[in-house]
């Protein structure tokens, strides 16, 4: 460490109070945080830094560095070791001086238990809130005394009295409810004096006081954590979370709760960025914080929570608005002796249907307001009628087509073997079913194909398989109406025989040309002449250079990547499969790629089908049966059970005055409003954005209703609706204090995906940290004031946004240069583009658990720890995981009786990382990791693939790369750095 | 001498020939005055089980613009063991193995009982016959496609066992059965609304590829040892009989309709054009040159695709003749020329196309009717595939002649070699003009000319060609008396036992010089063969130029050979005769302009292709049957009689017997129907009558026995509908018009012809003229100064 990085004001400064040095990561100088936290109010409504006490900055630390921007160069006092060897001075030059991270009010926290004395371990406290340098301490301006407990009691048990807590008592500026401010959210207390407002009562957002400029480095334990943010909302919000309340901003995604629909639809289904929406199109302007929707309609529900319920209400059909066509739900208003509703979102009033009619009470509720699922829960689903099918007549099953590649390379790699071996066994078994159902309805139909494509026919009564081939591939078609989809329990002996039979047919196998295009239309013409919605299964291991409709050149050059010209290989090479994915999904045919690949295979082309199509894409490289073959299964097996919906079209209503605007995620839409998805699983997660082309009132708030129109895994035409309400705002600071920071991350994460086949990456790495830059200065313009100019003030509830969008802008999918395959590239932009709030969140900071220290009695999921390589031991053993792959790293100390419980050898050495399984060994040690692994991958829709990786081997690099906390192989920059990068953005802003 | 009759019996049983002329004119000038054209009717396959087997190539004419065969006619050299050309006169040394040759000592081949005569070409390979089924799966009912699938399990016994065999079956998809695969039963699909090239068709079938040298190869005589058969990518498609068997019989077991939905009001989705496409590409590809039949199966007509013949709307009934007439069939042009260039292409091949058609409505042979016609396949047409009518024509496909072997030849070449004063102008029949130029070929054309070779990618016992000839030999360049012509027949196929063979007929006739002896020449008129062959001119005419012309053509025709060899003083026209020779050939004409080959009313464009198809390739016997049906009559009075085939014919009391070739028709007069239906038959006392009710049921089966296609066999009384097929054939002496003016008895032409209007005998409801009324006009007509 050059003593020299730090700036003089910073890290020490950085800490918030509280912090004992010993805190810091081991080598902090004890500079860093006084013992308090400096309270995080700031001055108007802002909370300044944090907790009471800050102190000044380690000794060291020149108060100047702060203010001045000019940190004086804190080195000295920095023990050089505390710099991490990594730690380079932050990108921006000496002179930024960027104010201390403010985190959140963090009063402090009684520490961990684990981490020694009272200081809280590093990721626990929000460090930053430390004020900056130590002048802030001292006061600054507007600054709200340290000693904040004032306001809220300290919470219960779960913290222990924390000093620093937030002035509530702000100074004036800030409207004094507690509530208001979010950022108490931590933890978890009720606040005690809710607001009015549904809304949980946060502290207000926390001012980071901005760690020090660049110079010196901060200390990583002082910046805001993700694992506190984490850890302190599971503390606090697990359990119940009732959705009564208009505008509730929901747990976090990392928490373990469950919903009670009481009138809002759970977060699972829809999360949005804000709860309190700005009332008009300029404040939301000014915020720079975009109104968001993630969508998971479908999304898949905790253990206690209740599906959305059926209504059916026979002919009738769903009852709707006469003007917007919105559905019933808990939010209309029944007048006229409820002979008439009003609409929420338009202000329509439909007649009420005879049959529909019911008394009102003396509250003007509907005497069966609760026998009726539409009249009191956020979420249901109606029983559709003819009028909402195609061509008005009721849908058939569902089918799945299983598509195999026969081809010489698939029949060598064993996959072949292992489909047909496993497809009867674990797969078809498994075929969604109806809830109480017997036996699944799906029909099932098998294709193979290399250079030509083999249908058979499995009908019941045949003693044999047919096969029939077809090698027009120009003009693909499907040669059989009957026995092709079948359903299985029909047909049973025969798929049988035929999947015994495949791996023998084309065990010779000299094909290496293949074909997809044609693959694809056929399936797609299978399903068209059968009148089914459905799902293809292709398993498909190479370019498909074949001369046929659809056909593929190897153009890969890996080189582009990261260059302007990265969009010309990321973007598909032709628009077949576009076009092709528009027709599969006029049909209701989804397709599900499983690529195989030995080499290049042109993901980006491909993928275009499945984003239209709304299809997943797996990825298998160099797959080998034996080694990838359970984890393909496990995929495969995973994506056909689970409950999923077909031919679906999702429309969005929201009340006037906002309106959807913009659309992200794998779909097609043919018009401005509606999103066609061929097939919806739990996993498909559409997000939007809303504008205003009006005001909104506070009084009436915003309503959002999701209707999705879906066939049933039975070919059953339903409607499932999702209402959200949220609050409308006129105040900056209610803005922020209600934000949804995991939303906004997804959001931003999509639209890079988007913009990054558009423009160039440069443009869209600044474009994240100008919007980051933007919303930051905002809260600090319109909620912080009165802190010092040079401080860093973050609100509470976005306090880790530029972490996080560090990490999408190191990110693979945004910015992988050569160092990945351009189909690896392609692949996670594929697969960000649909995913949900709660991947994303572990896809862009990755999730790093020790395993050595813990209980190996207990069953625990251990907490985080923050993803940088200053937080390993040499002697210890932790499990990484992003939701796609995880990985084992192994210290090079660590104890050999360690080594000998898991991998049965004496040491690491030993280990042979190629083979990717864990030993299942009958001692505790060994259970322990084989259940944890096992918990993990549970928690996963993607079998996550497990890689061993020993320290200072040839692998860690790699591993090293999804250490997002620190500088990363090619341009990306470390936390500390991007802070300060965003701080002097902030400042620039703010000048 | 004996009489030309016997002399011209004598000739076809031994060349299966017979000629317009037995006596040529002499010169071009009076050779186109004769009217009739010199032309034969020639049967190349007559069934000759008497001719010794000549295992060795015949001797060829050394001089390379000629290369005549060896024959009974060529002068012979004992001595210097040369022998001269009889067409080029060439003088050629008999090759080394004739040394021997004596006067006692003589080879077969100038014998002159011999002048026919097959050789066995020993160095060429054997193929065995192949044999490629292409079956319909779109039928409304199930028993039909189970009468074909019964059919075809039953033809596999019937095979050799080392044919090779292979299955395609349509329906809205054209299906190739991979055969011979063990478990899953593997076929290749086709859209069947695609045109499709061979290429194309070779890729998508993964065969071609490395098998470009197999037609050699293929053989079951182990000889020529190649590389594993199996390894032949054809051989999946095509597999030897013995082989596939079992796996075939399963395959056909389990064929089931096609199952595509077929919508209220629409015809099933059938792609008979593009089936056919697929088989004449697969084996056009796999087996070219190569003895190969297609056997087409269709229970409607194409309904789309390439060789569409009418959309799959049954509100748009298939096309007439009216709707051809006034060119309004839609998709007729462009199937027609799918179906000829298919037609083409086989035949260029030398594969075979049958047509067994069998649905109620039309299938389409108009269209197609080029593909049996241009490859000497067969073409029937039935009602449905569940009749006897097509299972037992279907058996007969296969039937053997006493030496246990098919009665099918593979892949003919016919060719005609003419001493110089004659040329070839063409020929009419199952063939393709190989476009081979050469001395013998005349500029005139009549049927398919400008070439002495014809290709006959099927032929069998009974395929005829009808052949013209020009005489060239000039006025002023006579003949020295006794000089003779010659024509050499060489027709080389493959046998059904995969032979190469070669049947020569060479024949000659005397030359006279009409201005001199023009009643040598009129002697030697055949108005049989003349009959036939003017026939098939003009069918010929009628399918390349329009009908009513044909007529008036005939009509001309008839008119100037009448004047020519009739005998009678001008403008008199009872005074009208000619001789014996020439006595039936009006009444030929007569029936010939009557009947469904010229006439298409009441008869659908399918049936009139049909009916012009068998009366192109039959001979001459069955032709003639068909131009004028036989009618015996079956009474008490005494045994069995040929009787006119008159409507004064149809008696009360007699038993009719009518073989049209197309129809087997009984007909029991209104007593004897009585009788009949009061049972007497049964009666003891009236054994008689049961006997005389057995007699022609007894001899309608005997025809049948021999008739292939299988005639419709019906039997009938006065009255009843069905007695239409006899009441449209007869001449209709008697009818609503006349019956009570008419009578007496008439002369024409020293012919008589009696009626007898009391009698019990039936009036025609027809409005047509009757042979009487047709032989006044022609009398007055050829009498006539003016014409």
């Amino acid at each position: 460490m050059p003593p020299s990085s730090m700036g003089g004001g910073m890290p020490p400064s950085s800490m918030g109070g509280g912090m004992p040095p010993s805190s810091m990561g081991g080598g902090m100088p004890p500079s860093s945080m006084g013992g308090g936290m400096p309270p995080s109010s700031m001055g108007g409504g802002m909370p300044p830094s944090m907790g009471g006490g800050m102190p000044p900055m380690g000794g060291g630390m020149p108060p100047t560095s702060m203010g001045g921007g000019m940190p004086p160069s804190m080195g000295e006092g920095m023990s050089p070791s505390s710099m991490g060897a990594g730690m380079p001075p932050s990108p921006m030059g000496g002179p930024m001086p960027p104010g201390p991270v403010a985190s959140g009010p963090r009063p402090m926290y009684p520490q961990q238990p684990g981490y020694g004395g009272p200081t809280p371990p590093t990721s626990q406290n929000q460090p930053y809130s430390g004020t900056p340098q130590g002048n802030q301490f001292g006061a600054p301006p507007g600054m709200v005394p340290p000693p904040g407990q004032s306001m809220h009691p300290p919470a219960p048990n779960s913290a222990p009295p924390r000093p620093g807590f937030p002035p509530a008592p702000a100074p004036g500026q800030l409207p004094p409810q507690p509530g208001q401010f979010p950022g108490s959210a931590p933890y978890g207390q009720p606040q005690p004096p809710p607001m009015g407002y549904g809304a949980p009562p946060g502290p207000p957002a926390q001012p980071a006081p901005m760690p020090p400029p660049q110079q010196k480095r901060l200390d990583p334990d002082q910046m805001p954590s993700p694992i506190q943010v984490i850890e302190d909302d599971k503390r606090t919000r697990s359990g119940v979370f009732q959705t009564n309340a208009r505008g509730s901003v929901p747990p976090l995604v990392t928490t373990n709760f469950t919903t009670q629909d009481q009138g809002n639809a759970n977060p699972r289904f829809m999360r949005s960025t804000m709860y309190n929406v700005p009332c008009t199109a300029d404040m939301l302007k000014s915020s720079h914080i975009p109104f968001a929707l993630s969508l998971c309609p479908f999304a898949e529900l905790g253990p206690q929570e209740q599906p959305p319920p059926l209504v059916d209400l026979g002919e009738l059909g769903p009852v709707r608005c006469k003007r917007c066509k919105a559905y019933m739900n808990p939010f209309m208003q029944f007048i006229d002796g409820g002979r008439r509703f009003q609409c929420v979102f338009c202000g329509a009033a439909t007649d009420v249907p005879n049959e529909y009619f019911a008394h009102l009470d003396h509250t003007g509720r509907r005497v069966d307001t609760f026998n009726r699922a539409e009249l009191c829960l956020g979420s249901f689903e109606f029983v559709a009628t003819k009028d909402y099918c195609k061509n008005g007549v009721p849908p058939k099953e569902p089918a799945f087509i299983f598509m195999i590649d026969v081809s010489y390379n698939s029949v060598k790699s064993g996959l072949v073997q292992l489909i047909c071996d496993k497809l009867k066994s674990e797969i078809l078994i498994n075929l969604p079913k109806e809830t109480g159902a017997s036996e699944s309805e799906i029909r099932v139909g098998f294709v193979t194909y290399h250079k030509e494509l083999h249908f058979y026919n499995v009908k019941g009564s045949l003693a044999q398989p047919q096969m029939m081939v077809v090698s027009d591939l120009e003009d693909m078609f499907v040669p059989l109406v009957d026995g092709f989809l079948v359903k299985l329990s029909e047909s049973e002996a025969v798929i049988d025989s035929l999947l015994s039979q495949i791996p023998q047919m084309f065990s010779e196998s000299k094909e290496t040309e293949l074909v997809l295009g044609p693959v694809i239309q056929a399936g797609l013409d299978a399903l068209q002449s059968a009148e089914r919605a459905g799902r293809l299964y292709i398993f498909h291991t190479g370019l498909p250079t074949a001369e046929a409709p659809g056909k593929m050149k190897n153009r890969d050059d890996r080189k582009l990547l990261g260059t302007d010209k990265e969009k010309t290989i990321l973007s598909p090479q032709t628009s077949f499969y576009t076009k092709l994915g528009t027709e599969c999904v006029a049909a209701g045919c989804s397709v599900e790629l499983f690529l195989f690949p030995n080499q290049y295979i042109d993901v980006a082309t491909m993928s275009d089908v499945c984003r239209v199509t709304a299809g997943n894409i797996f990825k298998y490289s160099y797959f080998q049966a034996d080694l990838d073959g359970e984890r393909f299964i496990e995929d495969l097996k995973m994506t056909v059970m689970r409950s999923q919906a077909f031919d679906a079209i999702l429309r969005v209503r929201t009340s006037t005055g906002i309106r959807p605007v913009d659309f992200y995620g794998n779909f097609y839409m043919a018009n401005t409003t509606d999103v066609e998805m061929a097939a919806i699983d739990a996993d498909s997660c559409v997000s939007l954005e809303i504008k205003h082309d009006d005001k909104l009132s506070e009084s009436d708030g915003a309503f959002i209703q999701v209707a999705v129109l879906y066939t049933s895994v039975s070919g059953q035409r339903r409607l499932r609706c999702h209402n959200l309400s949220l609050n409308c705002c006129a105040q900056m600071a209610d803005l922020f204090r209600s934000c949804e920071l995991d939303v906004l991350v997804n959001f931003f994460a999509k639209q890079a995906i988007r913009t990054s086949l558009n423009a160039n990456p440069k443009q869209v790495r600044e474009h994240i940290m100008n919007e980051t830059a933007q919303i930051l200065a905002c809260y600090r313009k319109n909620c912080a004031n009165p802190s010092s100019p040079g401080q860093l003030v973050l609100p509470e509830c976005m306090k880790l946004l530029p972490l996080y969008a560090n990490c999408i802008i190191k990110n693979d999918s945004i910015s992988g240069g050569s160092e990945i395959s351009t189909d690896d590239r392609s692949y996670l932009m594929h697969l960000v583009n649909s995913m949900d709030p709660r991947t994303t969140n572990v896809f862009f900071y990755p999730s790093l658990l020790p395993f050595h220290n813990l209980d190996m009695e207990s069953s625990d999921v251990p907490a985080a720890i923050r993803c940088s390589s200053e937080r390993l031991e040499d002697n210890g053993i932790y499990l990484l995981e992003n939701g796609l792959s995880m990985f084992l790293w192994i210290g090079h100390n660590v104890k050999p009786e360690m080594i000998q419980d898991i991998f049965a050898v004496q040491s690491a050495a030993q280990v042979d990382i190629d083979k990717v399984q864990v030993l299942q060994l009958d001692n505790p040690v060994s259970r322990r990791l084989c259940d944890l692994i096992a918990k993990l991958r549970e928690r996963r829709s993607r079998y996550l693939k497990l890689t061993i990786v020993r320290q200072r081997d040839k692998l860690e690099p790699w591993f090293n790369h999804f250490l997002v906390e620190d500088k990363g192989m090619g341009s990306g920059s470390s936390y500390v750095d991007f802070l300060c990068h965003i701080h002097k953005e902030i400042r620039n802003i703010l000048s | 001498m004996s009489t030309y009759q016997e002399f011209i019996q004598q000739n076809e049983d031994r060349d299966g020939i017979r000629f317009s002329w037995n006596v040529w004119p002499s010169s071009r000038l009076e050779a186109t005055r004769m009217v009739v054209p010199l032309g034969a009717v020639f049967t190349p396959l007559k069934d000759r089980p008497d001719l010794p087997p000549i295992p060795y190539d015949p001797v060829l004419c050394t001089r390379t613009t000629c290369r005549a065969i060896l024959n009974p006619f060529c002068q012979i050299d004992y001595r210097a063991k040369m022998w001269t050309c009889n067409f080029c006169y060439q003088r050629n040394p008999f090759p080394p193995q004739y040394a021997a040759i004596s006067e006692q000592h003589q080879p077969a081949e100038i014998i002159p009982q011999f002048s026919t005569l097959e050789y066995t070409i020993t160095r060429a390979t054997c193929h065995p016959p192949i044999f490629l089924l292409v079956v319909d799966t779109c039928f409304p009912e199930d028993e039909d496609l189970q009468g074909l699938k019964e059919s075809l399990q039953m033809s596999l016994s019937l095979l050799p066992p080392n044919a090779l065999i292979g299955l395609i079956t349509y329906g809205k998809m054209v299906q190739v059965h991979e055969l011979g695969s063990e478990g899953v039963s593997k076929s290749y699909v086709f859209r069947g609304t695609k045109e499709l090239t061979s290429k194309q068709i070779q890729e998508m079938l993964g065969i071609g590829r490395g098998a470009p040298a197999q037609p050699q190869q293929q053989q079951r005589g182990g000889a020529p040892t190649n590389q594993q058969q199996l390894q032949l990518p054809s051989n999946r498609f095509l597999q030897p009989v013995h082989k596939c068997d079992m796996n075939l019989t399963d395959l056909l077991g389990e064929l089931q309709r096609d199952p595509w939905p077929v919508a209220q009001g629409k015809r099933p989705q059938r792609s008979v054009g593009a089936a056919l496409s697929i088989a004449v590409g697969l084996l056009e590809c796999t087996f070219p040159n190569t003895g190969a039949r297609i056997m087409l199966f269709m229970g409607g007509p194409c309904t789309q695709g390439p060789g569409m013949v009418v959309d799959d709307e049954l509100k748009h009934p298939i096309r007439s003749h009216h709707d051809i007439e006034k060119d309004n069939c839609k998709y007729m042009k462009k199937a027609m020329k799918h179906y000829e260039s298919l037609a083409n292409r086989a035949a260029s091949n030398g594969h075979i196309i049958d047509i067994y058609a069998c649905a109620l409505d039309q299938t389409g042979l108009h269209e197609m009717k080029f593909c049996p016609k241009y490859t000497g396949g067969h073409m029937v047409m039935g009602d449905s595939f569940n009749t006897s009518l097509f299972k037992q024509t279907f058996q007969r496909v296969f039937s053997h002649d006493s030496k246990g072997e098919f009665k099918m030849a593979f892949g003919a070449t016919l060719e005609i070699k003419t001493s110089r004063e004659l040329k070839v102008s063409g020929a009419i029949g199952p063939c393709v003009s190989l476009g081979v130029k050469g001395p013998a070929v005349s500029d005139t054309e009549i049927g398919l000319g400008g070439t002495c070779q014809w290709k006959m990618c099927g032929l069998y016992p009974t395929t005829s060609l009808a052949v013209c000839f020009e005489v060239v030999n000039q006025h002023n360049a006579p003949i020295p008396q006794g000089g003779r012509g010659y024509i050499q027949f060489i027709t080389q196929y493959q046998h059904s036992s995969g032979e190469r063979r070669v049947r020569v007929t060479t024949v000659a006739r005397s030359w006279a010089d009409a201005s001199a002896n023009i009643q040598h020449i009129s002697a030697g008129f055949d108005q049989e063969a003349s009959a036939v062959m003017m026939g098939r001119i003009a069918v010929y005419r009628a399918e390349t130029d329009d009908g009513p012309d044909v007529l008036r053509w005939l009509d001309r025709m008839l008119i100037r050979l009448c004047q020519k060899f009739g005998d009678y003083n001008k403008d008199d026209p009872n005074s009208f005769r000619y001789s014996e020779n020439f006595s039936l050939y009006p009444q030929f004409m007569f029936h010939l302009r009557r009947s469904q080959f010229l006439q298409v009313f009441n008869n659908s464009p399918d049936e009139t292709s049909y009916y012009r198809h068998m009366l192109n390739i039959e001979d001459l016997t069955q032709s003639l049957i068909m131009i004028q049906p036989i009618l015996y009559s079956y009474s008490f009075h005494g045994p069995p009689e040929p009787v006119l085939l008159d409507s004064s014919s149809l008696q009360g009391d007699k038993i009719l017997l009518m073989d049209t070739f197309f129809h087997i028709l009984i007909y029991h007069g209104e007593t004897i129907a009585q009788w009949k239906a009061q049972g007497y038959q049964d009666m003891p006392e009236y054994a008689n009558l049961k006997q005389l009710l057995q007699a022609p049921l007894d001899d309608a089966q005997e025809i049948l026995q021999t008739r292939f296609p299988m005639p419709r066999y019906i039997i009938t009384e006065a009255g009843a509908s069905q007695a239409r097929f006899l009441l449209s054939k007869v001449n209709p002496s008697q009818t609503h018009n006349n019956m009570y003016s008419f009578g007496g008895q008439i002369n024409v032409g020293g012919d008589s012809y009696g009626s007898e209007p009391a009698d019990g005998s039936v009036p025609v409801l027809t409005d047509d003229v009757s042979l009487q009324v047709f032989m006044d006009h022609l009398k007055k007509l050829a009498v006539s100064s003016s014409s």
